[in-house]
């Protein structure tokens, strides 16, 4: 039944292809905003001085990184809508929407991988940093947000964008739960005409593109910043 | 004396000529509804000819007909003429806890009313009545389910058709080897590709698939009805006010004849992507379920003992 | 929380919902370490190939890694499951559809495998480039050819290295597997979200699941501590990072 290959089918489906590729790249650019936001907190909150910090975000990190995404997406995309029905009391609460719920995952599971990044990112920049910058009179958020941070973040950008390649890759798995995004809408097509050789080689094609431009890019970056040692 | 009895009266004619909704307070989904000005529709990709996605990947079918119709009364209820219609795509894995998390608001696919699913959500009255058989390719020489003995069987995951059938293989002992899959499309490919010898499914969207295949001839739907499954539009229970408004929508179809129109669309004419005609004359069941619309749930194990 | 539902009957089959749950855990173990042996051993070859001077045995494992490691575990899991039958020729395909015993297996265990091959191969080679120059350097000019200072000097000083880096890209293998359930495996995760359909308890079972994901991965990583601390090349500071 696959007899020749039909690129006509790939052609005739580029606009909802595309469509499914916004949702992509919008969940992916999201869910990295947020998740590196999340995933500073996290770190600041591990190397913080106070147990009551620093355990919880460990235990935090700890059990989303030994967890697979897709379980994760399950836990968010199933649990979520009934855990806000349940907090807010409102038993007809509006939805947040599945892309929402799958925004709201991602942020979470990447926020523990961020974090294990930042964190280390935080460690290079040298102790005297700080006590120079207590010294001048800052206080901790003075000092973490002008003086650590940017020093640290300078440094870890190349592996930062190496993982949001990789959460780009990831957010693949949404297909799950049924959404459409690239790789939902390429298999939706794949299987109404019967042509799974064309679509899946497509979008295996879409993908490396996309990632090795992405890395190629990274690894530029890495040679640009990376101060003379 | 005079001003009261003027205003019972008006009272009277309100009750009397506005829906009974608007005299209440709105709770529940109507109240979300207005809030929001958003009306969630829950629909699949390939449920042929109930709820599935046409060239352009827009939802359309049978369901969704009515479902429509299910908007437009909203729209009458609330007085919102420019109510927001979004269309969230959902498996049949997924369509309960969606539903239930309020992502859709009423679920347009191809559900069957069943006990089991009762205890989480309810349902409209019936507006479809089929049963689980399966589907083979005719070389296979397949022609019942006990020729099923030790073959690879795919399903779709979360269908009661699934039950079914794990319920007959456990009866009658037949060893056979199950192979999960996420929607319809995805389970008819794997016959189509050898994978599996037979997908058990409501017989109605077995000629759905069959038709749109690229040889609808090497197919063939076999077997006696494995279970019987009425079709009902899902909503979330315990909501008496959208409940009315969405009931009173499909039975107005059914009062007005207008289903007649929506299923000769659907199972009697040539209906989209491409082109192909059903044939499926209304059952007797279906003209019952239209007389005397009801909402009777079907037991988990379909024919068999459980 | 209530799990008095896992001594319950199941719908089907026979046994109780626990022992879907024992069956989930063994197809994830089972895909877990049959693609990892794959990704061992390619991932071996290929990073060493990488360290070579040789452009003909370097060029192509460098465009392997690439390739392998842009392309979303997903689409690898289609193309092994869905598109390689049509691929290769008809009777072959139809063995691979048809024939072959467990077909999702074993192109889970194949894309999960050659998948994470590429991870490894970057392990391992940056394990080997990590070790100084002036140890080859040093054991050429006692006479080693090439291949044997291979043998006696980079692999037995890089592996030892890398085992921190492998046990943490086996543990994505682990994770990973649950990849496996998009083309049937019932693996782990597939077999939670059964249970849950069947049963109602989403909250019960996801729970329960998560929690044998991380006894499994607390299990490893107590595991490779222990054999990392038999190892350690005395004189490093500790990774091979």
């Amino acid at each position: 039944m696959f007899t020749g290959f039909d690129f006509d089918v790939i052609q005739r489906s580029l606009p909802y292809l595309w469509q499914g590729m916004q949702f992509t790249l919008g969940l992916t650019l999201l869910a990295m905003a947020s998740g590196i936001v999340l995933g500073t907190l996290l770190a600041l909150m591990r190397l913080s001085g106070i147990k009551a910090m620093s355990v919880p975000a460990a235990g935090y990190v700890n059990l989303l990184r030994s967890t697979p995404a897709i379980l994760v997406i399950f836990w968010f995309y199933f649990l979520v809508p009934i855990a806000i029905k349940h907090i807010s009391g409102d038993s007809y609460a509006q939805g947040i929407g599945p892309f929402h719920s799958a925004l709201i995952a991602f942020t979470m599971f990447e926020a523990a991988y961020y974090c294990e990044i930042i964190r280390a990112g935080i460690q290079s920049v040298p102790a005297g940093q700080v006590n120079a910058a207590y010294a001048l009179g800052l206080n901790y958020w003075q000092a973490t947000l002008q003086i650590v941070l940017p020093q640290a973040f300078r440094n870890m950008v190349p592996i930062l964008l190496t993982q949001s390649i990789i959460l780009f890759q990831d957010t693949s798995l949404v297909y799950v739960v049924g959404l459409t995004d690239f790789m939902g809408a390429a298999s939706k097509v794949a299987q109404r005409d019967g042509r799974l050789v064309e679509m899946y080689l497509f979008a295996a094609l879409v993908y490396f593109i996309l990632c090795f431009i992405g890395s190629y890019f990274v690894k530029r970056l890495q040679q640009r910043i990376t101060p003379p040692r | 004396m005079f001003r009261m009895h003027k205003l019972i009266t008006a009272v009277i004619a309100a009750s009397l000529f506005t829906a009974p909704v608007m005299a209440a307070e709105l709770t529940g989904t109507l109240k979300k509804i207005k809030d929001t000005g958003v009306m969630k529709v829950g629909h699949r990709d390939a449920s042929v000819p109930f709820s599935y996605l046409d060239d352009q990947q827009k939802a359309i079918g049978y369901s969704v007909d009515i479902c429509m119709k299910i908007v437009d009364r909203v729209k009458a209820e609330l007085k919102m003429p420019k109510l927001k219609v979004e269309f969230v795509p959902v498996t049949s894995q997924t369509r309960i806890p969606i539903l239930m998390g309020g992502n859709i608001d009423v679920e347009c696919g191809s559900t069957t009313n069943s006990v089991e699913r009762q205890k989480q959500v309810d349902f409209a009255p019936t507006y479809f009545v089929t049963g689980t058989k399966i589907i083979v390719k005719k070389s296979s020489g397949i022609k019942g389910y006990d020729d099923l003995k030790g073959k690879t069987v795919v399903f779709t995951q979360g269908t009661t058709n699934e039950r079914a059938m794990k319920a007959y293989n456990d009866e009658k002992k037949l060893g056979i080897n199950f192979l999960p899959s996420k929607d319809h499309a995805e389970s008819f490919l794997a016959v189509q590709t050898d994978r599996a010898v037979a997908f058990p499914m409501d017989d109605i969207l077995l000629y759905g698939l069959k038709a749109g295949a690229k040889n609808p001839d090497d197919f063939v739907v076999v077997g006696e009805f494995l279970s019987d499954d009425p079709y009902a539009i899902m909503l979330r229970r315990d909501d008496p006010q959208f409940k009315k408004v969405v009931d009173d929508a499909v039975k107005a179809v059914y009062k007005s004849g207008e289903i007649n129109k929506i299923y000769t669309k659907w199972f009697q004419s040539k209906i989209p992507p491409k082109g192909i005609n059903l044939n499926f004359p209304m059952s007797d069941g279906l003209k019952e379920a239209i007389k005397n619309p009801n909402n009777t749930g079907v037991g988990p194990c379909g024919k068999m003992k459980c | 929380m209530d799990f008095s539902f896992l001594s319950e009957p199941a719908f089907s089959g026979g046994g109780t919902y626990f022992d879907w749950v024992l069956t989930g855990i063994k197809w994830t173990m089972l895909v877990s370490l049959c693609a990892w042996v794959i990704a061992f051993t390619v991932g071996s070859v290929l990073g060493i190939l990488r360290t070579t001077n040789v452009i003909w045995l370097r060029g192509p494992a460098t465009a392997y890694v690439e390739l392998f490691r842009n392309i979303p575990l997903l689409v690898h899991m289609f193309i092994w499951y869905f598109v390689m039958p049509e691929m290769v020729p008809k009777a072959l395909g139809t063995w691979m559809k048809t024939g072959m015993p467990m077909p999702e297996f074993w192109s889970a265990v194949f894309a999960l495998g050659f998948y994470t091959a590429s991870r490894v191969a970057e392990q391992v080679r940056s394990g080997i480039q990590s070790i100084p120059r002036g140890q080859t350097n040093a054991a050429l000019a006692t006479g080693l050819t090439m291949p044997q200072v291979y043998r006696h000097v980079l692999l037995p000083m890089g592996y030892r290295i890398v085992v921190p880096p492998l046990t943490s890209e086996f543990l994505t293998i682990f994770k990973n597997s649950s990849v496996a359930l998009t083309i049937g495996v019932l693996e782990l995760t597939a077999q939670a979200r059964t249970i849950s359909e069947y049963t109602f308890r989403t909250f019960e079972i996801f729970t329960l699941a998560t929690v044998v994901y991380v006894v499994i991965t607390l299990a490893v990583v107590v595991l490779m501590q222990y054999v990392e601390t038999r190892i350690r090349v005395p004189g490093y500071i500790g990774t091979g990072r």
